[in-house]
């Protein structure tokens, strides 16, 4: 018994339909308490007012918008070294949740900017980069969309996937280069003395977890839907043989 | 390898064109410029290092997808891949001979593209020198988006949108070598880091390329 069994896409679409609805249904949970224990019962800060408990989408979103591409990269990785059509095609089906949560993160942080900064948008680095990781997600999933082949597309928009990730990481430090931030440091590090205030930091745990089972719920669908659409297709083509 | 080098260059100059194709697109963008923000200048000269940095990555974008896909459409690249040249080299190669075909002519004429946008005669020379350090990693990080675009029919605009991202690191660092001379702050640490981006780029993504190429030829 190994994790790799689930590589074959008949069990993994029995796993996976097993462990759907407990996924979904913790992310319910988990943005249903998160969100209202933020929105509604928690002070207004002292500075910034009701405003902060746009922390409560933007910081998990953001989060998962970085994570997303991590897990296309080891889900790339996985499919160059051992060949699993389903890790290729989980990688496809995250990058449309991954661009989704970059965008709210995106837009999210403008309507908190707004208010807080006194402008929508600023050539802040990490505002920069996530406007970079935006468009490396777009790339992404144009290659998917204009190659025919499905192995090839696959090979190729891992080993994107691959270097992007590089030039993603040295980017991401190209612009602290370049310019200095208006964006606040980490809102959630091990180093508890920076971190938000508890009222805040426990709704938000609630809704991180919300979001993270979100992304799995959401790339589990995608990724049953692709495995689906290949067999319609294999079957389409073994009916045009006959 | 020089052979190759040697047919690459005869070619790109001779058939066709597009030897002098980037570096009019680059003069076309510099003219434009002023005319759209207007003649001041003071301001042109402020934004001279940006426009002259851009005029160049979109030059040099725009003439990518000569590098692979005239000889994928012929089946020059297939007789490369079962050359006694890895086709590592071959990359690098024709790599090196786009950025002889358009990078090293924009890095030639942007010093008086850099004074028709006011610039000092003494400031040109961070233009020039940040220029000729980071076109050749725009070439050798193009191949790898002409590489993976090589087997799509029209893939121009695609190659673009996957390319400008991955130019993104180049073009911060050279920008910022040019206008920190231009500001006589010391540069330094930007300019090692640009000619580190450039070497890295040379020595890492050919590995790349030949790698998504055999992918494509398969």
């Amino acid at each position: 018994m190994s994790l790799w069994e689930y590589a074959n896409p008949v069990k993994f679409l029995n796993l996976s339909d097993k462990v759907l609805p407990f996924f979904a249904g913790f992310s319910i949970i988990g943005l249903a308490v998160g969100l209202f224990w933020g929105f509604f019962f928690t002070p207004d800060d002292y500075r910034q007012g009701s405003t902060v408990k746009i922390i409560y989408l933007h910081v998990p979103s953001a989060l998962m918008a970085i994570n997303a591409w991590f897990m296309m990269l080891v889900a790339s990785v996985i499919w160059l070294v051992r060949r699993h059509h389903v890790s290729a095609l989980a990688a496809k089906a995250a990058a449309p949740v991954g661009v989704t949560m970059t965008m709210v993160a995106l837009v999210t942080g403008a309507l908190w900017g707004q208010p807080m900064w006194g402008t929508w948008w600023a050539w802040d680095p990490r505002l920069t980069s996530f406007l970079i990781l935006f468009l490396f997600y777009l790339g992404y999933i144009a290659l998917w969309s204009s190659i025919d082949n499905p192995d090839t597309a696959a090979d190729l928009t891992s080993m994107l996937c691959i270097v992007g990730s590089v030039f993603a990481i040295l980017s991401r430090y190209a612009v602290n280069f370049w310019n200095q931030g208006l964006h606040q440091g980490a809102s959630l590090s091990l180093d508890k003395e920076k971190n938000v205030a508890d009222v805040f930091y426990q709704p938000l745990l609630f809704s991180i977890f919300g979001f993270v089972f979100l992304f799995l719920t959401l790339v589990l669908i995608g990724t049953r839907t692709e495995i689906r659409l290949r067999r319609a297709e294999a079957l389409r083509l073994k009916k045009d043989r006959e | 390898m020089i052979a190759l080098l040697q047919r690459d260059l005869i070619l790109a100059v001779r058939a066709g064109g597009g030897f002098g194709l980037g570096m009019a697109f680059f003069l076309i963008v510099v003219i434009l410029v002023p005319l759209g923000i207007g003649p001041d200048l003071e301001i042109l000269s402020k934004v001279s290092v940006g426009i002259l940095w851009v005029g160049a990555l979109l030059a040099c974008v725009l003439s990518l997808d000569r590098i692979f896909s005239l000889d994928y459409d012929d089946g020059t690249l297939e007789l490369l891949l079962t050359s006694p040249i890895p086709l590592e080299a071959v990359v690098t190669v024709k790599s090196f001979s786009h950025w002889i075909t358009t990078g090293l002519p924009l890095v030639v004429i942007s010093p008086i593209l850099g004074l028709l946008l006011g610039l000092q005669v003494s400031d040109l020379k961070w233009v020039f020198i940040s220029l000729l350090l980071g076109t050749p990693a725009l070439s050798v990080i193009g191949a790898f988006g002409a590489a993976l675009t090589v087997g799509i029919r029209r893939g121009g605009l695609l190659l673009s949108l996957l390319v400008l991202p991955l130019y993104v690191p180049t073009l911060i660092f050279g920008a910022n070598v040019a206008s920190k001379g231009l500001a006589d702050i010391s540069n330094n640490s930007a300019l090692l880091i640009l000619t580190a981006v450039t070497l890295a780029a040379f020595s890492i993504l050919p590995f790349a390329s030949a790698l998504v190429l055999r992918i494509n030829l398969r």
